[in-house]
């Protein structure tokens, strides 16, 4: 008996390696920057984006026939979790390399940050692949707690500070309202398994559905989807920049998976109950993302509204419910991470005096003072507006084909309406970047931020369109074994 | 040898055009002058070959333009007596004015540009009359009209010179939307736009109707109809004719090619390439008709009080194109086209005459300016009076000896008259009018002659010696032969004038020859179809002067009509036709034969005193009849007329669509509106952004109980 659990104990850790990895990271790394103190940040950002890219190619080897579960069904091993995982891992990977080098720079580099990013990115990961509500809880406190700490780096930063209290203290509400959630979800199911909650939902009455409406809320705060998304700009605002592109970039992605796998899996027999709910979430981030980056002037509250806006996006074609509706949320996130990273990689390679540029009249002729990076952030911007033949425009087309094919066409109608209220920030934007007349000189750009900001704007065109449908029958085939 | 003929104006047009900085001026000169000439000559080669050594008609297929769904074109190039003459005429016409050109654009710094444009022009004619389809025959018809764009615009630093070549094009539209149109109704009818298809399907099916529901009309008169709107535009017919006159505004070699003997006669020509098509709709016949005969006659008037020398010769032209329609009109195609080529030369030499005038006065175009030239031009002095003399058709009556105008437009009156005669609806109008028109172009045209080479110069008071400030038009006029720019008046009241150089003189010789020889030669062919001449190429049953003698004669390649003959030949029995061609066709009453002669001499009479034995008489006559004067020096008013209604109209209607359309209702609903609501919506949201914690969270509990709520609703337990 105990033989037999101890080898299924092993066989199940052979399963949650990429984890693994990053958890023996951390420790280690704990150990070693206790030691080495800030001098050895350089060893650890190297080594946490190392560990990064070897655990997303771990996750993208993961392909189980059928959805795994392990540790007694805490956790589930399938392609949606490998493919989401795959992507977090390298977007954190990305994000973490361009906030290395930026606190490098400004001579700010602490041995935390990596560490931080690396517990963050485990807490991901466990949100990816999530196989009943207590994991769903633990990753997603991981993920978040980290995330608070990591708001309020630059602590000796009012701004910085008060961004990480904002976030802890509306997270924690936010996490109240989730364990409220999933509390009447165990109450009425008598489960806390996904796949044993599954089988009790058709019966489960309202008394579910409304427990099931707090889950949601409470995911939609971490989403930033709207009306749970007030702490975004704020957070966006006042965390420092390389964190903000990360909580920009891998955490959406992990989110959006999570909620694919609740909505989905225990919840798959509900989806008329909660389809509405998810359209109305959709539908709200969808107009308030695009009304309100029109009235900003700061380039980071900007791109809080966007992430909104393009969370909406995802959400959409979650509501489309189904496989289909799964993979068309993740390619649109697959393809939005890489864009918002260049994007961020784009402002963070614009400095003035030491200082990061942050409103967008700094901006302005930028074409004239880099014309290389006015040219890379045009492209990055184009595609997020959604202008064909960038890859965001098959991002918008995809998500957009699911709503139809599900019959949401309001929905598709104000996604597409928002879209163009959107391009007009986007268009904005550029033209500040090369009509108006130039400000003041810039710091030169370092290798790495200019080296992201490229990288990325190839993934957006042309490496994601031509992968496109490799990305898109990737993530059907995922979604299908995963959610059938 | 026949694609050749037709494209090498094309390939030196275009590689004179895009090459000119390696080429030069004088290669694209002499590229396009030589590529004209080749085409000349093969052109000179086909006629003889059609005419006199037993050519076939033939249609050469270059390669296939549009085969959809039933609809074809092809390019091709057409060899019948009609394009024969045409070829003729265009690339003769077209050669001299290129070697005048080199003279009278000697210093102008664009002559390539100039030159490519001309050889551009000439291709697209050409494509035009050798056109077997119509859809080919509106690409050269729109070509031609480019090149007239862009030849009158040709100085376009000059303000005036764009307007009118603005004002030409548009003008053009008009005619060309009903030209497409008449193309369009034709497919639609008789599902090809092949001439020979369409016109034996016309010929087979003379009673189709449109059916518009409320109205029916029938085919054959819509589509002659709508054609011939596209031949008043390009023609400058009665109520378009507005654009010719200000497109003298081009240079004068452009003005004796384009708007004198080829582009403009293109609607002459179409008329009579639908000649069979026109005889089968008697009402759009009758349109025609009357449309030459009023145009003919009002052109005329205005050109009585006309002091730009080139305004003259252009009223004259819209006058004489006025003969070729009626002409047309009453069935006598032949005439039409004989006065047509005749017209070809004489306006021509016109023209060149004029701009050598011009020329030699320091681009003095005034008239009144003018006076004492003939001593110092004795040359161009002559070409002109040969010019004069064949168009008011100076001739004998009743015998072979005239000036080429003589016989065409003889012809043409005496057709007017027999058609008259027999019942044609306004032939009577159009002979009256033709009278009336003869003696007029007469008495303006002796009155160009007087005013402008006789009596004492009259130098210009404002002026000038800056000639190149007061007329641009000829900037590169100069050559290096008058560095005498003496501008004392010599004694003898002569005007400072030089005559032109020999490059421009050799074209006025040859087109002088032409006019004088022009008509005397080929009467016989054009008139009597002698040699079988026209060979069916244009439906000559209805000629009222030589209708032909047997319908044996129509050729049997026409296959069409000849079909349909023996309905119609009931008018002319064989041994009547042969009678008739024994009397030598003239059925015309003695007066009729004289009356051209004798009102062309009374204008000449009539001239001689007030503008040759007086130099004040005109003047005072004019002031005398201020208001008849100022009516028709202003053109009857046509340009205000035009301008209030159409111009200020479509800009009334454009400031109603700009200012109340788009930009109230469609930017201040559309984009401007949504982009004032957006930014306004954004600001309005943005104050729920209000940064304390507890707003936010009581926004965030506010969302859960809505939709907690709405999902309990939803879920049926308030029911």
């Amino acid at each position: 008996m105990e033989a037999e659990l101890a080898a299924r104990l092993v066989a199940d850790l052979a399963w949650v390696r990429p984890e693994l990895l990053l958890v023996g990271f951390v420790l280690i790394g704990t150990l070693v920057g206790a030691w080495g103190g800030d001098r050895s940040a350089g060893v650890l950002s190297g080594g946490a984006v190392l560990v990064l890219i070897i655990a997303a190619a771990l996750s993208f080897g993961q392909h189980p026939e059928a959805p795994l579960p392990v540790f007694n069904g805490a956790l589930a091993i399938d392609g949606y979790g490998a493919f989401a995982k795959g992507v977090i891992g390298l977007a954190a990977a990305a994000t973490l390399l361009l906030g290395a080098d930026r606190f490098a720079r400004s001579n700010a580099r602490r041995f935390e940050f990596p560490l931080l990013v690396a517990l963050s990115a485990i807490g991901m990961f466990v949100m990816a692949s999530a196989n009943d509500l207590i994991t769903l809880y633990v990753g997603l406190e991981l993920q978040s707690l980290a995330a608070y700490v990591l708001a309020a780096f630059r602590r000796d930063d009012a701004r910085s500070s008060e961004a990480g209290l904002k976030y802890f203290v509306l997270g924690a509400l936010a996490s109240g309202l989730l364990l409220y959630g999933a509390s009447l979800i165990y109450g009425f199911t008598g489960s806390v398994r996904f796949d044993l909650i599954a089988q009790a939902a058709p019966s489960g009455g309202i008394g579910l559905v409304f427990g099931l409406v707090f889950l949601i809320c409470g995911l939609a705060f971490k989403l930033s989807a709207a009306p749970f998304h007030m702490w975004t700009p704020d957070v966006y605002e006042g965390a420092p920049t390389p964190v903000t592109a990360f909580f920009a970039a891998a955490p959406k992605l992990a989110a959006v998976a999570l909620l694919a796998r609740v909505l989905l899996g225990p919840f798959g027999e509900l989806t008329d109950q909660w389809r509405q709910v998810i359209m109305a979430l959709a539908a709200f981030s969808l107009v308030i993302g695009a009304f309100i980056a029109l009235a900003q002037t700061n380039i980071k509250r900007l791109m809080a509204y966007s992430s909104i806006h393009n969370v909406g996006f995802a959400l959409m074609a979650l509501a489309a419910g189904g496989a289909q509706g799964a993979s068309a949320a993740l390619v649109y996130m697959t393809i939005y991470l890489p864009t918002t990273i260049g994007i961020f990689a784009g402002i963070l390679a614009m400095r003035r005096d030491g200082e990061d540029v942050e409103t967008i009249d700094d901006l302005s002729g930028l074409a004239t003072r880099k014309p290389w990076l006015a040219m890379l952030l045009t492209a990055l911007m184009f595609s997020v507006a959604g202008i064909p033949p960038l890859a965001g425009f098959l991002g918008k087309y995809v998500t957009i084909t699911a709503a139809i094919g599900a019959g949401l066409w309001p929905l598709a109608v104000i996604a597409v309406v928002a879209t163009v209220v959107s391009a007009g920030y986007y268009l904005n934007l550029i033209k500040v970047m090369w009509v108006n007349p130039p400000a003041a000189p810039l710091m030169p750009t370092g290798p790495t931020v200019a080296l992201t900001a490229g990288a990325a704007t190839l993934l957006v065109f042309p490496g994601l369109v031509i992968a496109f449908g490799w990305i898109t029958q990737a993530a059907t085939t995922a979604a299908l074994t995963s959610f059938p | 040898m026949e694609p050749v003929l037709l494209l090498a104006p094309l390939f030196a047009a275009a590689i004179a055009g895009l090459g000119q900085r390696f080429l030069g001026d004088r290669g694209a000169m002499a590229l396009t002058t030589g590529a004209v000439g080749l085409s000349l000559a093969l052109s000179l080669y086909t006629f003889a070959d059609y005419v006199w050594l037993g050519g076939e008609a033939r249609v050469i297929e270059l390669f296939k333009f549009i085969d959809v769904g039933g609809f074809k074109s092809t390019w091709s190039v057409r060899i019948d007596t009609l394009s024969a003459i045409m070829l003729v005429v265009v690339t003769s016409v077209s050669f001299l004015v290129h070697v005048y050109s080199w003279g009278y654009m000697a210093e102008d710094p664009h002559r390539a540009r100039f030159f490519s444009y001309l050889s551009f022009f000439t291709f697209a004619m050409l494509a035009l009359v050798t056109a077997n389809d119509f859809l080919q025959m509106f690409f050269g018809w729109e070509g031609v009209g480019v090149a007239s764009y862009l030849l009158i615009g040709f100085w376009y630093d000059k303000r005036s010179a764009n307007d009118a070549a603005i004002k030409a094009f548009v003008v053009n539209r008009v005619g060309d939307f009903g030209f497409a149109l008449g193309i369009m109704a034709c497919f639609f009818a008789y599902g090809s736009i092949r001439f020979d298809e369409v016109f034996a399907s016309a010929a087979a099916n003379p009673g189709l109707v449109f059916d518009f529901r409320i109205f029916q009309v029938p085919a054959i008169e819509t589509i002659a109809a709508l054609l011939f709107i596209g031949a008043m535009g390009k023609s400058a017919q009665f109520f378009l004719h507005v654009w010719l006159p200000d497109a003298m505004e081009g240079p004068t070699p452009v003005s004796a090619l384009i708007h004198a003997a080829t582009m403009v006669t293109a609607g002459v020509f179409m008329v009579c390439r639908c000649s069979s098509l026109y005889e089968l709709a008697p009402y759009a016949a009758a349109f025609v008709t009357i449309t030459g005969a009023v145009t003919a006659l009002f052109a005329a008037t205005v050109g009585l009080a006309q002091n730009d020398i080139k305004r003259v010769v252009a009223y004259s032209t819209c006058s004489q194109l006025g003969y070729m329609f009626f002409a047309a009109g009453v069935g006598a195609y032949g005439a039409a086209m004989f006065h047509l080529f005749t017209h070809a030369f004489f306006k021509a030499l016109l023209f060149l005459g004029s701009g050598s005038v011009i020329h030699g006065l320091h681009h003095e175009q005034d008239m009144r300016f003018m006076g004492g030239v003939r001593g110092p031009m004795m040359f161009t002095w002559a070409m002109m009076l040969i010019g004069t003399l064949a168009l008011t058709g100076v001739g004998i009556p009743g015998t072979q000896f005239g000036f080429a105008g003589f016989f065409s437009k003889d012809a043409i009156i005496e057709s007017a008259f027999l058609a008259g005669e027999s019942g044609r609806m306004f032939g009577q109008i159009a002979f009256w009018c033709a009278i009336a028109a003869a003696f007029l172009t007469s008495f303006y045209s002796w009155r160009l002659m007087f005013m402008a080479f006789e009596g004492k110069f009259r130098p210009n008071p404002d002026a000038h010696h800056d000639g190149h400030a007061h007329d641009d038009h000829a900037k590169g006029a100069h050559q290096g032969a008058h560095d005498d720019h003496h501008h004392a008046k010599p004694a003898s009241g002569a005007a400072p004038a030089h005559e032109s150089p020999p490059v421009m003189l050799a074209p006025l010789a040859i087109l002088a020859a032409g006019a004088v020889f022009a008509g005397v030669i080929f009467a016989p062919y054009f008139l009597k179809d002698e040699h079988n001449f026209w060979r069916g190429a244009i439906e000559r049953r209805h000629d009222p002067l030589h209708p032909p003698a047997t319908a044996a004669q129509e050729p049997a390649h026409y296959a069409a009509p000849a079909a349909v003959h023996g309905a119609a030949a009931g008018d002319y029995t064989p041994a009547a036709a042969e009678a008739h061609e024994a009397e030598g066709g003239h059925h015309v009453p003695t007066w009729v034969l004289w009356a051209p002669f004798v009102v062309t001499l009374t204008g000449f009479l009539l001239a001689l005193p007030i503008y040759f034995f007086s130099q004040t008489m005109g003047a005072a006559i004019a002031r005398t009849f201020a208001p008849v004067n100022a009516f028709l020096s202003r053109k009857w008013y046509f340009d205000e007329l035009y301008a209030a209604v159409f111009v200020k109209g479509a800009r009334a209607l454009g400031d109603l669509f700009w200012k109340g359309g788009d930009k109230k209702i469609i930017d201040g609903f559309g984009p401007d509106g949504f982009a004032w609501m957006s930014k306004f919506t954004a600001r309005m949201m943005r104050l729920s952004q209000t940064g304390y914690v507890y707003h936010y969270s009581f926004f965030m509990l506010v969302a859960v109980a809505v939709i907690g709520a709405y999902a309990i609703w939803q879920g049926g337990a308030f029911q």
